[in-house]
């Protein structure tokens, strides 16, 4: 396999990484205000409190690498979603404040205010990550120079928006799971009550992002006859882990449950892939001007300089990652130290 | 306004509110360390409730840092698209493994560090905090080695894209090749070739050697310079929180040790300061020549240049406001700048001979020629200015931050004095009262001197964006307009003045609330205790 699709696959790591892990925060955003109890709302956050910083810097290293590994990709997505990512970013500003500021005081108005907070970030961030991934799909219009042609309003399109609302959809059910695993007694029992909303609402959005995708995308479809197997492949997987996600909540298997809602986040990233591959940053209606991994990419010499770098690095980090989430395992008790 | 202006006050922004920060929690890691290795030997509880005390500090300052630091990650690609396109084949690695190798130790362990108390042993408690630390530190070797390659790039040659097709013809990237299948070539350009506008998207720096790139000239003596600037900042924190609880009389055991801790941690740094300043002040002068003019305001070539102490530099410009040189009035000491260009302190009557070129000759005449191959002698020296960094910012910048070290080596020192004396405990007698008072404000003294050596490093290096290779006006994304940029400092602001007033609170309010396990407030000076506990008010 070439650097450059080795390239390819290693920023998609880093990103299904943050999808799976930032994920549930996000989720859980979405769902606190569902729960008005302050008990339940502290059992919320501190379900997410030693990890969410750690999550996020799966998208800080994301993008760390796309700018090492594709700085033309990295220039022009960013420089052209500028609308749409300053306001991300300043959700995910937003979202830590809350996290961080909610628990110094206890007034009820204070705390509401920042659950507010915390909830329209998450949301809203979660949007913001699926229009852009759906804009990905949909494909941008950019010039011979690569360089984006259009405003934010350009990235609100129907099917953008489907792909948003899918990925809010996929993040609210992951942290349903997710908090089933942290929580026990009547908490637990209404957060699974929950599921028999959160899990069907994912399922039909999820049929019907892909069944868009492919009777609108031409170059979708391009891709699926060229590469029928695989993406027959991952597709069948990611639809049994996704539907064996209802069966497995209702045997109050929710460790398994989890695992495949992660399962299902993952062969999404997969397809998402598969489709645009070898494009990163496919362009429409032009498709010549496709930033692709060859004419997006950095030298030979620097991605490997830098696969050997994340060859040794990242193994690592998924040892001690794990650890730590091993050491923080099992229900939320709520202490001094906790948020 | 213009984009560049615009994307440069926004990257100057955000830059200068995340790096209150980080700086913070680079001193306190370090201090934390010290903390839970004491706590660890001794089993003193004192130790525990100091840690626990500044791991709630780290925690709250860390979030903030992680917070204002996700945008940094994305501005080269928002705003500076051209930069990021240039640059990426070398810049974009040390971001890349900070994130792997610095970010992701520091936020996974911090989880053990604030949240761990009861779930692992004291040991494995240290062991995090140790990797806290290192990562922060990490951290600052890689967005310094990042920024120390645009002052001073190495290690990369610069090429050309084209199109090839089977046939071996070359094309540029922008032609039309219809259905032909090509792949892309990226040409070597001649050394020092000139970068033009016209060239950007198709020109390129591309590495040729990692190590080079990373370890370039100036990478060790900046790393060294701001690695220190941390743990003065950071140990003065320390510093100040404890005489503010000295201040009034509150848990004075703790106060003290800690007091010691960031007054010996600061006294030391700050010396340490004086040597890596005087370092990186001659590798500047070595490699940034313009830099180094600008900082000390120096128009003419000359030997026995002399160093500024404070004063004002101002620009001269003719009638049609072009700017034409300098006007100085500024108190300097004869001859001092070039002894420390030199480096020979022993000889200073042979230092004082070496010659420091002024901004008259920068940059160089061979320099510009190349650029304006066209321009008479006189065109050229009025060219020249076009060149110069923004000199009445840059001497500023510098000279606040070299006041302000050496205030506090000498404000260290003499708290290391009244402390190796027994005086510093007297917190009843005004003197000692004044100096820890001065010791609370002392963070905000470092934070200032290390804001203005950061604009002094990067206002200096202007108008490049990398050194002598790319002008920093050629770097901007071309698709972002003025009115996107304007709406995007006006909601980082707004972000900033709620986060900075929200930090302010709660800092002042963990302050107020003091470490666990708190001890009685006795042993104060009758005159400063509270009124319950005087004589005759018990009830």
């Amino acid at each position: 396999m070439d650097l450059n699709t080795i390239w390819f696959i290693l920023v998609g790591v880093l990103l299904t990484g943050y999808a799976v892990l930032d994920g549930f925060d996000l989720g859980t955003g979405a769902l606190i205000l569902f729960v008005k109890d302050d008990t339940d709302r502290r059992i919320f956050l501190n379900a997410i409190g030693p990890v969410w910083n750690g999550n996020e810097v799966w998208l800080v290293t994301g993008g760390g690498a796309l700018f090492a590994a594709f700085p033309n990709v990295y220039a022009t997505v960013f420089s052209g979603f500028y609308d749409a990512f300053m306001l991300l970013l300043a959700a995910l500003i937003f979202r830590a404040a809350a996290i961080e500021f909610r628990g110094q005081y206890p007034g009820a108005r204070w705390r509401a205010m920042w659950d507010t907070v915390f909830a329209v970030a998450s949301v809203s961030g979660a949007l913001l990550i699926g229009v852009a991934i759906g804009n990905l799909v949909w494909g941008i219009p950019l010039d011979p120079h690569h360089e984006f042609r259009g405003d934010f309003f350009t990235l609100l399109k129907p099917y953008t928006l489907l792909v948003a609302l899918t990925g809010l959809a996929l993040f609210a059910m992951h942290a349903n799971l997710y908090l089933l695993l942290k929580t026990e007694g009547a908490l637990q029992r209404r957060l699974a009550g929950w599921t028999k909303r959160t899990i069907p609402a994912y399922l039909v959005l999820f049929a019907l992002m892909n069944a868009a995708t492919v009777i609108a995308r031409p170059m979708v479809r391009d891709a699926l006859q060229s590469r029928l197997p695989l993406i027959g492949a991952i597709f069948i997987v990611s639809v049994a882990i996704t539907f064996n996600i209802v069966r497995l909540v209702q045997r109050a298997r929710y460790g398994l449950a989890f695992i495949s809602s992660a399962g299902s986040i993952v062969t999404l990233m997969m397809l998402f892939g598969a489709a645009i591959y070898p494009n990163l940053v496919f362009s429409w209606p032009e498709p010549a001007n496709s930033l692709n991994i060859v004419n997006g990419a950095s030298t030979q010499p620097s991605l490997k300089f830098m696969f050997i770098v994340a060859i040794i690095g990242v193994p690592i980090v998924l040892a001690y990652t794990a650890s730590i989430y091993y050491v923080f395992r099992g229900k939320v008790t709520l202490t001094d130290h906790s948020y | 306004m213009s984009t560049v202006l615009l994307s440069r006050g926004q990257f100057a922004l955000t830059i200068a509110f995340h790096f209150i920060f980080p700086p913070i929690t680079i001193g306190l890691g370090l201090i934390l360390v010290f903390m839970q290795g004491m706590r660890l030997r001794t089993g003193n509880p004192l130790y525990t409730s100091m840690a626990h005390f500044w791991t709630k500090i780290f925690g709250l300052i860390f979030a903030i840092g992680v917070a204002t630091g996700i945008p940094m990650e994305f501005q080269f690609g928002t705003n500076w698209a051209n930069y990021a396109r240039f640059v990426g084949d070398i810049f974009g690695s040390p971001l890349a493994i900070e994130g792997v190798y610095a970010f992701f130790l520091e936020s996974g362990f911090l989880a053990i560090l604030l949240f761990g108390w009861n779930k692992v042993g004291p040991r494995m408690h240290f062991l995090a905090t140790c990797l806290v630390a290192l990562g922060a530190h990490f951290s600052a070797i890689w967005i310094i080695v990042a920024n120390s390659w645009m002052q001073t790039p190495a290690g990369y040659h610069l090429a050309r894209a084209v199109k090839e097709i089977a046939s071996g013809q070359q094309f540029p990237m922008s032609a039309e090749l219809g259905n032909a299948a090509f792949t892309v070539k990226e040409l070597p350009l001649p050394a020092g070739y000139v970068v033009q506008p016209s060239d950007l998207g198709d020109v390129r720096a591309v590495v040729d050697d990692f190590a080079k790139a990373i370890l370039n000239p100036s990478t060790l003596d900046r790393l060294t310079h701001t690695i220190i600037a941390c743990w003065i900042i950071g140990a003065l924190v320390v510093a100040s929180v404890s005489a503010f609880w000295l201040l009034k009389g509150r848990h004075r055991d703790t106060a003290r040790i800690s007091l010691k801790i960031g007054l010996g941690v600061a006294a030391a740094a700050s010396l340490l300061q004086l040597i890596s300043a005087d370092i990186t002040a001659t590798g500047v002068a070595r490699r940034q020549p313009e830099k180094l003019a600008a900082m000390e305001g120096l128009a003419a070539t000359r030997s026995e240049a002399p160093m500024g102490i404070v004063g004002i530099v101002r620009w001269q410009r003719d009638s049609t406001g072009r700017i034409t040189g300098l006007r100085e009035n500024v108190l300097r000491v004869p001859a001092l700048l070039s002894i420390l260009v030199s480096g020979d302190f022993l000889d200073p009557a042979r230092g004082a001979k070496t010659v420091v070129r002024g901004l008259d000759d920068l940059p160089s005449d061979s320099f510009l020629r190349v650029r304006h191959p066209a321009a008479t002698d006189a065109e050229l020296a009025a060219l020249r200015p076009n060149y110069w960094p923004s000199v009445p910012w840059v001497f500023q910048s510098y000279h606040l931050m070299i006041s302000i070290g050496v205030f506090l080596v000498a404000m260290t020192l003499f708290g290391i004095l009244l402390w190796k004396t027994g005086r510093l405990w007297e917190s009843d007698k005004r003197f000692v009262r004044a100096y820890l008072w001065l010791l609370v404000f002392s963070p905000a003294l470092a934070e200032i001197a290390t804001q203005a050596g950061w604009f002094t490093a990067e206002v200096g290096r202007q108008p490049w964006i990398v050194y002598h290779v790319l002008r920093t006006h050629d770097a901007t994304s071309v698709v972002v307009h003025s009115g996107q940029i304007a709406r995007s400092i006006v909601l980082f602001c707004l972000i900033y003045v709620m986060l900075g007033a929200l930090f302010v609170t709660l800092f002042t309010r963990i302050v107020q609330k003091g470490p666990p396990h708190d001890e009685p407030d006795a042993g104060l000076p009758e005159k400063f205790e509270p009124l319950s506990l005087k004589a005759g008010r018990e009830t």
